[in-house]
């Protein structure tokens, strides 16, 4: 407790010190003692006088990125939603009409979901009997949309199961083991990646689709084709930690390279695995949503929310809410899942993002927390210097496309 | 060097062979080739079944066809390609050639539009990084990267395209939507240029009032169905772009730049009167010459003029000439606008590469592909702009942080010299692999774009092959991505060792 006082005074020190020197841009010194992440935990330490573990830090940073936040109700939100909504799996929901059976057409199939209270000239607020409205055949258009979420919820976290597990193993393997199995494991990636990815996924999505076994064989095949960027990165980082003297360590002592690999290399590449994992589960559910658009993925009676647009686009003119509904549910789980990605970028290396610095230093404009003024100062230098860094910087080792969107993958 | 090079070769072709033989397999596997035989009911359902099998080769097992595709690929290496023929008994090698052309149209614009753009945002919110702009920039690029394409595409065909063809039926402003559009540009203008409150709120008024008197002045003139230039425009933007080229190439103190790129925006404008008739009704082989003299005249003018600073004078003087032929391109396009308008009807199609049957003079048919390209290259254009602009913040960023600039402004540079040449030119060194390799994935098109405004592209290619289970369009498909994937991979490590001698090998 007292040395922890002492240290975070001695930071502090420092820190306050070379805040001087800002104008002329920081020293070394400041910047190595700014060092962001180093500044805001010895800040905390003394704020609280407790010590925290890494993973505390990391969760406290990510608690305080707003958007990832947001993003993060917000999915909890729509996963509730849909999945509490028609049930799943033989367990019914508290809605009562479900997405394969038909029933007359009322009223042209308009939506009965109304948003503008009758005080305001709308038509009160109400849910109705077909919110989103009816299809074609008449079946319910919120069943089938909540279907279609159901599907996208569960490739994502089918695929970033899958996709992190055979990518962390495949890297970290090549990483440790070098020589002749990493050359083999990197050829057996290259040899993927050769493949345009909505291409292997499209052939092996129809394979899939004749096998009529719901969505999972589809998740599984996606997963088996998004590894490839996890396990390049995975393998760079590896590459670096096993120089490292603790695993120099480790092999001395006579661990097994399973033990070294699962207990001394992987834990310290969390980072890059999670956020790497938030983005191919992004992608994921775009590459979904495509394949069920163009044909090769999900097939009517099921539900997909790519396969409800190409339907119903012709409909747009006419019936525009069989249009808006799936897409605007996409683009929010793909969006929301991208900026929980963003968070979690910057809550496992601050200097990437320093969202949370800025805030602060905000706040201090307002004269919100004007104590911590003197660390700000020192912060600031590297702040505005501080860059977005390796993880989407285009070139890592071998690796042309690291970012959150891959200009080969399924965007076009 | 050699050495690297021919290894990574070798290697790259081992990888390709063992990528086909994994697709030729997963493809002829992924469905039944004769499906919509067995259930038709034509009488002479037997015979077709035979005369596709013959064209498949259904009968041999799929080493031998696996094979059989090879050899037909291995003698490309004597000229003559035979990739085999399609379910119909269609030469691929064909429908190749038709599909790549179509493809490279499509994508080549968008491609370069989205790099131009890109880097320039990615730029702009790196030099403003944490303001205003920065926050709406990086919140545009999640989205454009969180869109579904194919939805996107609807939205752009619903309001874009039909909205602008009602629009240009009876074109006009209201005052509301004319001060509307004032408020946006000067709110734009104001975050992109930035600096002090004041400073700001002179962009903003001045960007408000202009576009709040020019566009009824616009409307007065009719401008949208009879747009037009006129030489005196054409003067006053080249003698802009002269003087905002020279500031960003060498500063307006350079007298010799400055008056460099003022004579070839002076020869512009004399060019388009001498080129008025000669590009009446051009053909593609004239506009070729003429960009050819444009790029001599102007190199010409910055040597000769440039002494000293010969370099940036002919780096400005070739990009004011670029402006001043583009210019004169798009006045001869306006000029044909209301003719075309007059065979169309409504401009912007939501499908299909070409009118059909559509036959006009050259400007006319330009403007024909000109405006079916448009949806297509704008969708694929938002994609990768979202793209290019991410990284080379990222890129401009991390280079910003390095000592050399530190250096620079240490010395005294101005901040123009700061960014675009040591900060900008460095930062740049990344992204020539994306761009190798976003050149790489243009020959593949793009199959959801192609699909949803029905070009027949490569990606059609594969996307009805895949549907027939047919093999060799697929094949072909994937033959042709895949070398360009490998070559411009090396291309991509080449350029970096060559750019960035620290990691020459």
């Amino acid at each position: 407790m007292d040395e922890n006082m002492n240290r975070g005074v001695t930071v502090q020190q420092a820190a306050a010190g070379p805040s001087r020197q800002v104008a002329a841009g920081p020293s070394r010194q400041a910047i190595d003692m700014a060092d962001l992440a180093e500044v805001e935990d010895a800040r905390l330490r003394q704020k609280t006088g407790k010590s925290y573990s890494q993973g505390q830090l990391v969760l406290r940073r990510f608690r305080n990125h707003q958007a990832a936040m947001v993003s993060a109700v917000f999915l909890v939100l729509i996963f509730i939603l849909a999945f509490s909504s028609i049930g799943w799996a033989g367990i019914p929901g508290w809605w009562d009409k479900s997405y394969l059976t038909s029933s007359s057409v009322v009223d042209g199939g308009a939506p009965t979901l109304s948003l503008v209270p009758q005080w305001l000239g709308g038509e009160g607020i109400r849910w109705g009997e077909h919110p989103f409205g009816q299809d074609n055949t008449g079946k319910d258009y919120f069943a089938l949309v909540m279907r279609g979420t159901q599907q996208s919820l569960i490739i994502a976290l089918v695929v970033g199961l899958v996709s992190t597990v055979i990518g962390a193993t495949i890297g970290a393997i090549a990483g440790y083991f070098r020589g002749w199995v990493d050359s083999l494991l990197m050829r057996l990636t290259d040899l993927i990646i050769v493949i345009p990815l909505l291409v292997l996924a499209a052939v092996l999505g129809r394979m899939t689709a004749s096998l009529n076994a719901g969505i999972i064989p589809l998740a599984l095949v996606l997963g088996l084709v998004t590894w490839t960027s996890l396990a390049r990165l995975v393998r760079g980082e590896v590459l670096s930690l096993r120089e490292k003297e603790f695993v120099a360590a480790a092999v001395a002592m006579g661990a097994h390279p399973a033990r070294v690999i699962g207990r001394h290399l992987l834990p310290n590449t969390v980072g890059v695995i999670v956020v790497n994992a938030t983005f191919a589960i992004a992608s994921a559910i775009l590459l979904e949503t495509s394949l069920s658009f163009l044909g090769f993925g999900v097939r009517a009676p099921e539900s997909s929310l790519g396969l409800l647009i190409s339907e119903y686009q012709n409909a747009f003119t006419t019936r525009p809410w069989l249009f808006w509904w799936p897409g605007m549910l996409i683009l929010a789980i793909a969006l929301s899942v991208n900026f929980l990605g963003d968070g979690l970028r910057d809550a496992f290396d601050p200097r990437q993002g320093a969202r949370t610095a800025r805030r602060r230093r905000r706040f201090g404009t307002f004269g919100i927390s004007g104590r911590e003024k003197a660390l700000d100062a020192a912060t600031a230098g590297t702040t505005a210097t501080a860059t977005d860094g390796p993880a989407e910087s285009p070139r890592d080792d071998e690796t042309p496309f690291t970012g959150p969107a891959d200009p080969l993958g399924p965007g076009r | 060097m050699l050495t690297f090079i021919l290894r990574r070769f070798g290697s790259s072709f081992l990888v390709l062979l063992g990528a086909s033989v994994l697709l030729y397999v997963l493809t002829i596997n992924s469905g039944d080739p004769l499906a919509d035989l067995r259930e038709s009911n034509a009488e002479n359902r037997e015979y077709l079944m035979q005369q596709r099998s013959d064209f498949m080769n259904l009968g041999m097992p799929w080493y031998q066809r696996y094979w059989t595709w090879l050899t037909g690929v291995g003698k490309c290496f004597i000229g003559q390609c035979d990739l085999g023929t399609n379910r119909q008994g269609q030469q691929v090698v064909d429908l190749l050639g038709l599909a790549a052309a179509s493809t490279l149209r499509l994508v080549l614009l968008s491609t370069v539009l989205a790099m131009v753009f890109g880097i320039i945002i990615g730029i702009l919110t790196a030099i403003r990084q944490y303001s205003g702009m920065d926050y709406a920039v990086t919140f545009l690029t999640f989205l454009f990267f969180s869109l579904p394409v194919f939805w996107a595409a609807v939205l752009l065909k619903e309001y874009l395209a039909i909205g602008f063809n009602d629009w240009i039926a009876d074109p006009g402003f209201t005052w509301p939507a004319a001060i509307v559009m004032g408020l946006l540009l000067g709110l734009v203008l104001q975050a992109v240029l930035a600096g002090s409150a004041k400073r700001r709120l002179f962009t903003f008024l001045g960007a408000f009032v202009f576009t709040v008197l020019a566009i009824p002045y616009l409307d007065w003139l009719n401008f949208a169905r009879y747009p037009q230039l006129g030489p005196l425009v054409i003067a006053l933007v080249g003698a802009a772009v002269a003087v905002g080229a020279t500031v960003l190439g060498a500063g307006l103190r350079n007298r010799r730049v400055l008056y460099a790129g003022l004579v070839t925006a002076a020869l512009g404008v004399v060019s388009y009167y001498a080129t008025y008739t000669l590009l009446w009704d051009p053909n593609w082989l004239i506009l070729l010459v003429l960009a050819a003299v444009l790029v001599v005249v102007a190199v010409a003018v910055g040597r000769l003029m440039g002494g000293y600073s010969k370099g940036a004078a002919t780096i400005v003087s070739l990009t004011t000439a670029v402006i001043m032929g583009l210019l004169i391109i798009t006045e001869h396009v306006f000029r044909s606008w209301p003719g075309y308008l007059q065979i169309v009807g409504r401009p912007i199609a939501t499908i299909g590469s070409q009118t059909p049957n559509f036959s006009g003079t050259f400007w006319e048919d330009f403007l024909d592909k000109g405006t079916q390209l448009m949806l297509p290259t704008i969708l694929l254009a938002l994609v990768s702009v979202a793209t290019y602009s991410r990284y080379t913040r990222a890129s401009m960023l991390e280079v910003s942080q390095q000592d050399y600039i530190r250096t620079a402004r240490a010395k005294g540079l101005g901040e123009r010299q700061v960014i675009l040449k040591h900060a900008f030119r460095n930062s740049l060194i990344p992204i020539t692999t994306i761009m190798a390799f976003d050149f790489a994935a243009l020959i593949g098109g793009a199959v959801i774009t192609e699909q949803v405004f029905g070009w027949k592209g490569m990606g059609d290619l594969f996307r009805v092959g895949l549907m027939n289970v047919d093999p060799a369009p697929v094949m072909a498909f994937f033959l042709v991505t895949g070398t360009a994937a490998v070559l411009f991979n090396l291309l991509a490590d080449i350029l970096y060792a060559i750019l960035d001698p620290r990691i020459r090998v």
